[in-house]
C-alpha cells in the first residue's frame, strides 16, 4: 500500500487544474434541467471539454478519450469539482451507457456512439422505467419486434433523466410475450424519431429534470440493439453495477461539499441560534465523505490489479445517498431559520442540493433494493 | 498510489484467522471464562511461534521492523474471534513503545514476554497479571517495572474476557524510561482497538447471518424477511466504509502529523460504531436466542463496548478531527496531504 500519488500523477493534476483555471465559466451556467437555454449551454461545456480532449478521460483515444487509469480519473474528478465546473449534461451517456457499450458493444457502434457522446454531440437519457416496473424493473412492457433489419418500438416510459431535452435514449424493451428476466434487449433511439412523445415531468424543485417518453412504432435499425437479442437483462444489471459502484457519483463532489460545510460552520458557529451539538455533525460530514473516497480508492486500486465490480457496488449507493442527505440536513439546520429564504444567497444552493439529495435513495435502484441485493448476493441471505 | 495489501499482508492476515480458529472456539471461550485464566498458554506459546509478537519490535531489538498495516490485519482477526489473549495491547502498543525506549532490554529477548501499558488515556491497566513487566507513566515520565514489584486490584470489566487493574507502584522499584511518545502509544492503541472493531463487526453479522438462514417461523427462513436482511445490510455497509478508513489510517499511521492523526481518529470512531451497529443487529436477529449467554453474540457486543472509549473516547477523537479540519486545507485534493505548517 502506498497512499502517495506518483510525480507523473501530480503532474497530471497540475495541468487538469490550470487547463480547468482557463476554460471554466466564471459565471455558474443555468441548471441544465431548468430550461432549453441551461441544457445548450452545458452542451457546449461539453465541447469545450472535448476540445481540451477532456470529455472522457478513460476512453480509449480511438473513442474520443485520452486511455487514463482509474487513479487518473479519480484526480480529474477531484480537480473537476474542485474548480466548481458544470456539472456533466451527459452523464447518463458517459457514465453509465458509455462502459456498458465499452464492454458488449462492437467495434461499429463504439465508433458511431462513443465518440459523439464524449465530445457533447449526442446527449443521452436512460428509458428503463415504466409505471408498472420501478424497482421491479423486469416488469417492462414496451416491446420490441424485429421487422427486417429493424426494430419496431411500442411502449411508455417514464422518469426518464433528461430526456426532456436530451437527444437519444437507451431503453429496455421486450420480445412480445417474454416474461420477466427473459427475452429483454437494449435499444437505442432518437428522441426526436417519428412516433416518439416526451412529455416532461416537473421535479419537486421545479426543474423539467425527467420526462414521459411514449413510443408509437417507432423504427429503429438492428444495429441499435447493444449486445445480443435477449441479453437486455444482463446488461442492464452491468450498466447499474457502473451506476451504483463507480463512475456515477464521484468521491469529489461530498468532499467539495463538507468543506464548503465546514466553512458554513465556522462562519456561523456563534449565531445564538446554532445548537453547538451540530458540530458532531460537521465532523460526521467530513467523515463521510473521506471514508467514501477512500472506499473508491480502494475499488479503483482493486479494479486496476484485475478485479471486477461486484455486489459491493450497492453499499456505494447507499452510502452516497445517505451521506449526502445527512450533510445537507446539517447545512440546513446550521442555517435554521434563513434556511427556507430562497432569496438568501447563502441558503439558495444548500436548499436546492438538499432537495436534490432526496432523490439519492430512490434513482439508480432505491436503497431498499439495494439493501436486499446486500443480504442476498453479498451476505448470502435466502431470496425466499 | 496504491491502496492494497501486498502478499505478505495477506499472509498475516489468513495466518491470523487460521490460528484464531482453530484455537478461539466457543469451547475453548467456555472452558476459559469457567477456568477463570488470565492466560491460555498453549494458546500464547502457538501465538508467539507465528512471529505476532515481533511484527512492530525494531529489528535491532529482534524484531520483524514492519509496520501498522502488517499489525492491523492479525488485530482485525484478533477481533473477529474475539482474542482473549493481551497480543493486540502487549505486540502492538507496549512493546513497541518500551523497544523504542530501551531496544536492548533483556526484556525484549524473550517473545513471549507479555508488557501491559498504564497509559494517560486509559483509567486501567488491561493484562497487568499475565504481564511480565508494565510500562507505567507518572508526571510525563514513564518507569518500567516487574510483575511482582507492583500491587495490582482487579477491576471487574462486563468483557470476560478483559482483565483490568489498577495498580499500586513505587517509582523508587521502577526503572525510569524517560520521556516516552505517549502519542505514539495512544495512535496505535486507537488504531488496533479499530481493526479489532472491523473484526467484532464482521463476526457479529456472519452469526446472525448463518442463524437466520437456519431459524424458521412463519414456515420460512427468518433470513428471507426484508426486515431483518435490513438490519444485516445496513451494519454490512458501515463496515464497508469502515474498513479502507483503518487500512488508510494503518498505512499512515507514522506520519505522525495532524492529518495522520485525524485519519485514526476516524477509523477508530467508525469502526467501533460499526461493531455497535451489527453487534446490536446481531443480537436482535438472534431474538431471544441473542439475549442467552449460551449464545456468544454477547462477547461480541461486550468487547466493543469496553473497545469504544479505551484509547480515547468518542469525544476525545472527534475533537482530534475537528482540528484536522479547522486547521489545515480540506478539499478533494487534500484525501492524501500531508500536514502543512501554518497553512
Amino acid at each position: 500500500m502506498d497512499l502517495s500519488y506518483t510525480p507523473e500523477q501530480q503532474a497530471f493534476r497540475a495541468e487538469v487544474r490550470s487547463w480547468l483555471e482557463a476554460h471554466v465559466p466564471k459565471a455558474p451556467l443555468e441548471h441544465y434541467d431548468a430550461t432549453r437555454e441551461g441544457f445548450e449551454a452545458h452542451r457546449e461545456w461539453e465541447k469545450t471539454l472535448k476540445s481540451g480532449d477532456w470529455g472522457m478521460v478513460t476512453w480509449p483515444s480511438e473513442y474520443g478519450g485520452r486511455g487514463l487509469d482509474l487513479i487518473q480519473w479519480l484526480i480529474f474528478e477531484e480537480e473537476y469539482y474542485r474548480a466548481r465546473a458544470p456539472g456533466r449534461v451527459n452523464q447518463n451517456g458517459i457514465f453509465l451507457l458509455g462502459p456498458t457499450l465499452m464492454e458488449f458493444g462492437t467495434h461499429e457502434q463504439k465508433s458511431r456512439f462513443l465518440t459523439r457522446m464524449a465530445s457533447g454531440e449526442e446527449i443521452w437519457a436512460q428509458a428503463w422505467s415504466e409505471p408498472m416496473a420501478g424497482s421491479d424493473l423486469a416488469g417492462v412492457r414496451a416491446t420490441a419486434v424485429l421487422d427486417g433489419d429493424e426494430y419496431v418500438l411500442n411502449g411508455h416510459k417514464i422518469w426518464s433523466s433528461r430526456a426532456a431535452f436530451a437527444d437519444w435514449a437507451f431503453g429496455l424493451f421486450r420480445a412480445p410475450g417474454s416474461e420477466r428476466h427473459h427475452g429483454m434487449s437494449l435499444i437505442f433511439f432518437p428522441l426526436d424519431a417519428p412516433g416518439v412523445t416526451v412529455n416532461p415531468i416537473r421535479k419537486i424543485n421545479g426543474h423539467v429534470g425527467f420526462a414521459e417518453i411514449f413510443l408509437e412504432n417507432v423504427r429503429v435499425p438492428a444495429f441499435n440493439r447493444l449486445g445480443e437479442e435477449g441479453q437486455g437483462w444482463h446488461i442492464c444489471m452491468a450498466t447499474a453495477g457502473f451506476e451504483r459502484g463507480l463512475m456515477l457519483r464521484s468521491p469529489a463532489r461530498y468532499q467539495v461539499a463538507a468543506a464548503e460545510l465546514a466553512r458554513l460552520w465556522q462562519a456561523r458557529k456563534d449565531d445564538p441560534w446554532v445548537d453547538p451539538a451540530l458540530e458532531a455533525d460537521v465532523v460526521r460530514a467530513f467523515m463521510n465523505a473521506e471514508a467514501y473516497a477512500l472506499s473508491i480508492y480502494q475499488t479503483a486500486s482493486r479494479l486496476m490489479a484485475g478485479a471486477k465490480i461486484g455486489p459491493e457496488a450497492s453499499t456505494n449507493k447507499i452510502f452516497w445517498s445517505e451521506l449526502d442527505i445527512h450533510l445537507h440536513r446539517t447545512a440546513l439546520a446550521i442555517l435554521g431559520p434563513e434556511a427556507e429564504v430562497l432569496s438568501e444567497p447563502g441558503a439558495h444552493d444548500w436548499i436546492d442540493d438538499y432537495i436534490f439529495s432526496l432523490a439519492g435513495p430512490i434513482y439508480a435502484g432505491s436503497n431498499e433494493i439495494q439493501r436486499n441485493i446486500i443480504a442476498e448476493r453479498m451476505l448470502g441471505l435466502p431470496r425466499k | 498510489m496504491d491502496f492494497t495489501l501486498n502478499d505478505e499482508q495477506q499472509m498475516f492476515a489468513e495466518t491470523a484467522r487460521q490460528l484464531f480458529a482453530d484455537t478461539c472456539t466457543p469451547d475453548h471461550w467456555r472452558r476459559q471464562m469457567e477456568s477463570g485464566a488470565v492466560l491460555d498458554e498453549e494458546r500464547w506459546a502457538q501465538i508467539v511461534d507465528t512471529g505476532f509478537p515481533l511484527v512492530l519490535l525494531p529489528e535491532e531489538a529482534g524484531g520483524l521492523g514492519l509496520g501498522e498495516l502488517d499489525f492491523a490485519v492479525i488485530a482485525e482477526a484478533a477481533g473477529y474471534n474475539a482474542l482473549p489473549d493481551p497480543l493486540v495491547e502487549s505486540a502492538g502498543i507496549a512493546t513497541p513503545l518500551l523497544a523504542a525506549a530501551r531496544p536492548d532490554i533483556e526484556l525484549m529477548a524473550d517473545p513471549a514476554a507479555i508488557v501491559a501499558i498504564q497509559h494517560p488515556a486509559n483509567p486501567y491497566v488491561a493484562d497487568a497479571e499475565a504481564a511480565s513487566a508494565l510500562i507505567l507513566h507518572k508526571e510525563d515520565e514513564a518507569y518500567l517495572a516487574a510483575r511482582e514489584d507492583v500491587t495490582l486490584k482487579r477491576k471487574e470489566s462486563i468483557d470476560p474476557f478483559r482483565r483490568l487493574y489498577t495498580v499500586e507502584w513505587d517509582p523508587a522499584k521502577a526503572q525510569p524510561l524517560g520521556a516516552v511518545d505517549w502519542e505514539l502509544a495512544l495512535d496505535r492503541g486507537a488504531l488496533f482497538a479499530a481493526a479489532q472493531g472491523l473484526g467484532l463487526a464482521q463476526r457479529a453479522v456472519d452469526l446472525a447471518v448463518e442463524y437466520a438462514k437456519e431459524r424458521q417461523q412463519f414456515g420460512k427462513p427468518i433470513g428471507t424477511y426484508q426486515a431483518v436482511k435490513h438490519h444485516l445490510s445496513s451494519a454490512q455497509v458501515a463496515i464497508e466504509f469502515a474498513r479502507p478508513v483503518v487500512l488508510a489510517a494503518a498505512a499512515d499511521l507514522a506520519h505522525g502529523d495532524v492529518q495522520s492523526r485525524a485519519r485514526i481518529s476516524h477509523a477508530k470512531l467508525v469502526a467501533l460504531e460499526a461493531a455497535d451497529q451489527a453487534a446490536r443487529a446481531s443480537i436482535q436477529v438472534h431474538g431471544a436466542m441473542g439475549y442467552s449467554w449460551e449464545v456468544d453474540v454477547h462477547l461480541f457486543l461486550k468487547r466493543t463496548l469496553a473497545l469504544t472509549s479505551s484509547w480515547g473516547t468518542p469525544y476525545f477523537h472527534r475533537q482530534r478531527i475537528m482540528h484536522r479540519i479547522a486547521a489545515q486545507p480540506l478539499g478533494p485534493d487534500q484525501t492524501f496531504a500531508r500536514e502543512t505548517v501554518h497553512a
